[in-house]
């Protein structure tokens, strides 16, 4: 057995001696030599990743005004950010929307205009105390001019994660970007081979107090990200940097359309190679690594699985979903990821940066729970009106008339022989088909592409299919597509209303 | 190659693309065509050598032709090559090479704008 200490690894990283391969290089060594071979050859191995990370943010502290102010609330570029502390401190979290351009700029893109060196409008407001009697604050500030811009970030660095993709007839706009109907694509992210967790996947070396690559500078692992999933390959980190050591070209902002903000970040993790099981770890190629594809069509925080695919499948362009052959998209940049795990080779081989063994571990067998919550979301089956009045499409106009009169409802669900819905007509229909003089049949006027609801759904989401509609009802259908309800908005509103 | 076609309100409705391709017999494939009751934008590709006669045919209708040389900009400072782009483009303008640049094959680009939204760093924007 090959065991290696942190010291004489990080005495050849001092002396220049130290072999450092990226963990793409490693995958071939491990091959040749084998796991002990390799372990005997190689000191370090390195890893890295470049993309969205959400759960990030950054502390400032602004330093005390005159007079002295506790912020109550304060917004940088009109952003606005957490304040709940002393009075000049506040987190710039990456995913705050601009109170003034929505989602094309967001804490994110403050980050980065700091990193940049640009101005930033700090604006804050107070309710003055005997010790901070100022109220109101406005000054325009730049990195330089800041005490601390520490990078703390709960959650980086997913050692893996789902592929999303879309079965229903509609554009999807998510974290994931834009998923097109029919399975019309499927995006992926995560660096595969370069994944720093995914090559220390028992987190021997990779733990709180680890060393790293943070955007460009040296940073520090602080501990278990939240939600860290070992259980399922799903392993997080909690990391911690000086933004004013970063380089902008690892922090980046960026605007995912019709989700908002988010901070494509650069970590790179250096793996000392103690020992033959450690490097055999470090030779996970892309087939190895193998993730879930999901329905993100499905509301649901339990989204269906429709298969296992690994990371060498995603990168070739194509995956196979049901028999179909689907095109992939990185939302991570594994060009950067590789630009991160070769810088990170540089500078330990310049004997810039040395290794370290963790402090404490991660949890290796923690999982991930869902929100318990107390009050029970009602679904549409429990608020829709089940005295839904339907008619038929070969049914004329005048009928329809009859009978959106002697109903409650404005809406008409069209239904076929075999009382399928095939269509809605609503009150208004009717009325430009009289005003045109049109007395046709129902199927002639109704609208055929009808949004419907299905009993077992949340009323959220039902909610959600409205507005994104702009909608006042839906028919509720059964898995046969027989009407069986109506849901409308009112139904909705009155239910919120009591709610509150 | 790519042309990009303006129509004014006042002929929007008149049948001056197909009076055209008639007199010129210019073969035009037409990839997205933006027509309401205001204006017309029309993108299209033409055999080079019938571009001079097809120009002048539409633009004495009173139609407006430019050429895009570049249907699809790139902003290289933007760009982190992701490859967002790749899986939503019906052309294939994008495609990753060996070394995950994301290359850019600009002449397929057909303009329909889906790339512009899915990009996460607004790096790409279209020729207008």
């Amino acid at each position: 057995m090959v065991e290696k200490s942190i010291h004489e690894i990080n005495r050849r990283i001092k002396d220049g001696s130290v072999n450092v391969v990226t963990a793409e290089e490693m995958v071939g060594i491990v091959a040749e030599l084998g796991a002990d071979g390799a372990a005997k050859e190689v000191d370090v191995v390195t890893t890295g990743t470049f993309g969205a990370m959400c759960s990030s943010g950054v502390w400032v502290n602004l330093g005390h005004s005159e007079p002295p102010i506790k912020m109550q609330n304060v917004w940088f570029n009109d952003v606005e950010a957490y304040t709940g502390l002393a009075a000049v401190d506040a987190y710039i979290g990456a995913t705050q929307l601009s109170e003034t351009r929505g989602m094309e700029y967001g804490g994110a893109h403050v980050i980065e205009d700091l990193l940049r060196g640009k101005s930033v409008d700090v604006h804050a407001t107070a309710y003055g105390t005997d010790c901070y009697p100022r109220k109101q604050l406005d000054t325009t500030i730049t990195l330089d001019d800041i005490n601390q811009a520490v990078m703390m970030n709960p959650r980086n660095g997913y050692q893996k994660y789902n592929v999303a993709t879309n079965s229903s007839n509609r554009t999807l706009h998510t974290y994931m970007g834009a998923l097109l109907p029919n399975f019309g694509n499927a995006t992926y992210s995560a660096a595969g081979v370069l994944s720093p967790m995914s090559n220390d996947p028992n987190y021997v070396t990779i733990g709180t107090g680890t060393r790293i690559f943070l955007g460009g500078a040296q940073g520090y692992i602080t501990g278990e990200g939240t939600q860290h999933d070992p259980t399922n390959d799903f392993g997080t980190i909690m990391v911690q940097g000086d933004l004013k050591k970063m380089n902008p070209d690892y922090v980046r902002a960026a605007t995912l359309h019709g989700y908002g903000t988010s901070l494509y970040l650069g970590i790179g993790i250096p793996i000392p190679i103690i020992n033959e099981n450690v490097a055999q770890a470090t030779a996970v190629s892309d087939a190895d690594i193998s993730t879930a594809i999901l329905d993100y069509s499905v509301t649901s925080r339990a989204r269906p699985e429709l298969g296992q695919v690994t990371y060498e499948e995603l990168k070739s362009g194509t995956i196979d979903i049901n028999g179909k052959e689907v095109p992939t998209s990185s939302m991570s940049s594994f060009k950067v990821a590789r630009k991160i795990a070769g810088e990170l080779k540089d500078w330990i081989k310049r004997g810039e940066f040395f290794v370290n063994m963790p402090v404490d571990r991660l949890p290796l067998d923690s999982l991930v729970k869902p929100m318990l919550q107390t009050q029970e979301t009602p679904l549409v089956g429990d608020i829709m009106s089940d005295n839904v009045v339907t008619i038929k499409q070969d049914a004329s106009v005048h009928e329809a008339a009859k009978n959106i009169l002697e109903s409650a409802f404005n809406h008409l669900p069209v239904v076929s022989n075999t009382n399928s819905i095939v269509g809605i007509v609503t009150a208004w229909d009717i009325s430009k088909a009289v005003a045109e003089d049109r007395y046709d049949l129902v199927e002639d006027i109704m609208t055929k592409k009808t949004i419907t609801a299905v009993p077992g759904e949340s009323i959220d989401v039902a909610a959600y299919r409205l507005d994104l509609n702009n909608i006042s009802a839906m028919p509720v259908v059964d898995k046969n597509n027989q009407v069986v309800g109506i849901i409308t908005s009112d139904d909705i509103s009155k239910l919120l209303a009591r709610r509150c | 190659m790519k042309i990009k076609i303006n129509v004014a309100t006042d002929i929007v409705v008149k049948p001056i693309i197909a009076e055209a391709i008639i007199e010129t017999g210019t073969l035009l494939n037409i990839s997205q065509a933006h027509i309401n009751s205001t204006k017309g934008e029309i993108t299209a590709d033409v055999p080079e050598d019938d571009f001079g006669k097809f120009k002048d045919a539409l633009t004495s209708r009173g139609a407006e032709v430019s050429v895009l040389d570049k249907p699809i900009l790139r902003d290289e400072d933007e760009c982190v090559e992701c490859g967002a782009c790749i899986s939503v483009c019906p052309v294939k303008v994008f495609t990753f090479g060996e070394d995950w640049s994301v290359n850019l094959d600009e002449e397929n680009c057909i303009q329909c704008g889906t790339c512009i939204e899915m990009c996460p760093h607004s790096a790409l924007t279209l020729e207008h």
